[in-house]
């Protein structure tokens, strides 16, 4: 079976000063497809990520979503496109319940009596939806205080939030970063269902273990550039290793 | 199999919804507003009386008005020291249009715009000056002070329509003092804001964490500067309020009136922290502080001791308060 790209980077360039953050890097990633993003700090990891999500425009280079070129301006029009960002530190809020987290921003209305009130009923509604049947996360109810969840379940909220809108490409930025070791077990679950799911998702982690478990191919970054795709079935850590530090180059 | 989960689940929410309720910050403030209640009105037999009762309401109403606007400035983490200033200068700018023979309708619309000019620039130093509040609203106390004693010269201005008074001041809607009627009025509509709008959910969510509310697309320097719009729109309808009651404007009213409506806030449950709280609590907090003022009144404590036991009240409510959020 041959999947088509969703999303095609070539050529990206994008300079900050005099420091040449991405350095001409092409990306691609296919529908439905786990690709791990990694590369020793400063390799310019976040700021592809950052083009990819529209925070940054990139000074040159082809943004190909869908085979087709877009110019994209902010996160506004990524999002539109369906591509969605979970921040490494969750960006949550603690005083907020879960569902007033997964719809924050995109508030849903009702009216009564002429006069608009937020439809709490519904939003709890679909928020269960999306934890319970989408995610299936263990948590009481979605009336929670995120501040009393744990950081695995917080981080299942942070997803929930950007599956919202039925999203085509999922970048989770280090989600695994802060958790205890049997809290990262749960989350590599949500990403294999998020594969289930037929979401295309791209994972930043420094944690190779979780890369080769959950990742159908790695990208390796290395001086703004990604200089090495590996596919996971045909490679180890170590050939990671030596492909992060620059050492070997190496193009599927 | 599925039906005995739900139903201990069911019986689950319920214990924990009696738990909140033993917890909450309301559960403690109403049970220090009824032991006061009890304990002055078996100290003095006039406490309890209807026409006393009423007066205790119509003596916190501007509080009330003014603590719901602090309130939701406090919720976005945010503070406000201009409050008694704005309400000196929306009263003394009413009071200057009454007296150019104005209507009623435009010398009121005058203050409001007033007020929430005041509340704009304070949301624009704190937003995108990146002023903090303390300083930004400090430099709005003195500022607004100065104005009020500048249109009036330093001299107060008195004597206004008997339809402004009525209607404003010293008039009743049935069996209640209008000024309570309007308190009333302000109260729901802030609820309605703060619990049912979008903009509501992003007032708790910049004081919660603005940058994730930033992340999460909140334009978050446009709510800051309508959380302070709105505020100065209360000071102005307690500013209208006040010089109504007093059939004058001074340029110095309302002296100290942010101390009394930050206390109501926090006594009520508000986190000077940001993103918790609510203006019912604050509605609660206001009338402790008005109870306890009458109270003291009708026992001829001195308003020398007055001042200090007030005081002891304000730090022995947060000081409550985060002792029991410590220990949950």
């Amino acid at each position: 079976m041959k999947l088509e790209n969703i999303l095609e980077l070539k050529n990206i360039s994008k300079k900050f000063g005099a420091v040449h953050a991405l350095n001409g890097t092409d990306f691609h990633i296919k529908k439905g497809e786990v690709v791990g993003l990694v590369g020793d700090n400063g390799a310019g990891k976040s700021t592809l990520m950052k083009v990819i999500n529209g925070v940054y425009t990139p000074d040159s280079g082809k943004y190909i979503f869908e085979g087709e070129e877009k110019h994209i301006k902010s996160p506004r029009d990524t999002a539109a496109l369906g591509i969605e960002m979970v921040f490494q530190d969750f960006a949550l809020l603690d005083n907020l319940d879960i569902a007033e987290n997964i719809f924050l921003g995109r508030e849903l209305y009702k009216s009564v009596l002429g006069i608009n009130v937020l439809n709490r009923k519904e939003m709890a509604k679909e928020s269960e939806k999306i934890v319970r049947e989408k995610l299936n996360l263990d948590i009481d109810s979605v009336k929670s205080k995120v501040k009393n969840l744990s950081g695995g379940e917080r981080q299942g909220v942070a997803i929930s939030r950007a599956l919202l809108f039925d999203p085509k490409l999922l970048i989770l930025d280090e989600p695994t970063a802060s958790l205890s070791v049997d809290k990262i077990k749960n989350v590599l679950n949500l990403i294999k269902k998020l594969k289930e799911l037929g979401i295309a998702v791209i994972l930043i982690s420094h944690r190779l273990q979780e890369i080769m478990e959950v990742c159908d191919r790695i990208s390796v970054m290395y001086r703004g550039k990604i200089i090495s795709e590996l596919i996971t079935s045909e490679t180890d850590i170590s050939e990671i290793v030596t492909c992060m530090v620059g050492g070997n180059v190496k193009v599927y | 199999m599925k039906n005995v989960n739900e139903k201990s689940n069911k019986k689950l929410t319920r214990m924990n919804s009696l738990k909140d309720i033993l917890v909450s910050q309301y559960f403690v403030i109403i049970v220090i507003l009824l032991v006061m209640g009890i304990t002055i009105s078996f100290l003095s037999p006039v406490f309890l009386t209807s026409r006393n009762l009423l007066n205790v309401l119509l003596q916190t109403s501007i509080n009330i008005i003014v603590a719901v606007g602090v309130t939701m400035v406090i919720l976005t983490g945010g503070i406000d020291l201009g409050v008694g200033s704005v309400v000196a200068l929306t009263g003394v700018t009413l009071g200057t249009m009454l007296k150019a023979n104005f209507p009623i309708p435009i010398a009121f619309l005058l203050a409001v715009l007033v007020g929430a000019f005041t509340g704009i620039i304070n949301g624009l130093l704190v937003s995108k000056g990146k002023v903090p509040a303390f300083v930004a609203t400090l430099g709005m106390m003195s500022v607004a002070r100065g104005l009020s004693l500048i249109i009036t010269g330093g001299r107060s201005i008195y004597v206004f329509p008997k339809s402004f008074l009525n209607f404003f001041g010293i008039g009743y809607l049935w069996f209640i003092p209008m000024p309570v009627v309007i308190a009333i009025v302000v109260v729901i509509v802030a609820h309605y804001i703060l619990n049912q709008t979008r903009f509501g959910r992003y007032v708790y969510s910049i004081g919660g964490n603005a940058e994730a509310a930033r992340l999460a697309g909140v334009k978050v320097s446009s709510m800051l500067i309508m959380t302070y719009m709105f505020a100065g729109v209360t000071y102005a309808i307690g500013g209208t309020i006040l010089t109504a009651r007093l059939n004058s404007a001074q340029p110095i009213a309302g002296n100290g009136y942010e101390l009394d409506a930050i206390a109501a806030a926090v006594i009520g449950g508000t986190s000077l922290s940001g993103g918790v709280g609510t203006v019912w609590g604050t509605v609660l907090g206001a009338l402790i502080m008005g109870v306890l003022r009458n109270g003291l009144n009708l026992l001829n404590i001195s308003s020398y001791i007055q001042q200090v036991l007030i005081g002891t009240v304000i730090v022995g409510a947060v000081l409550i308060d985060r002792l029991r959020n410590n220990k949950a």
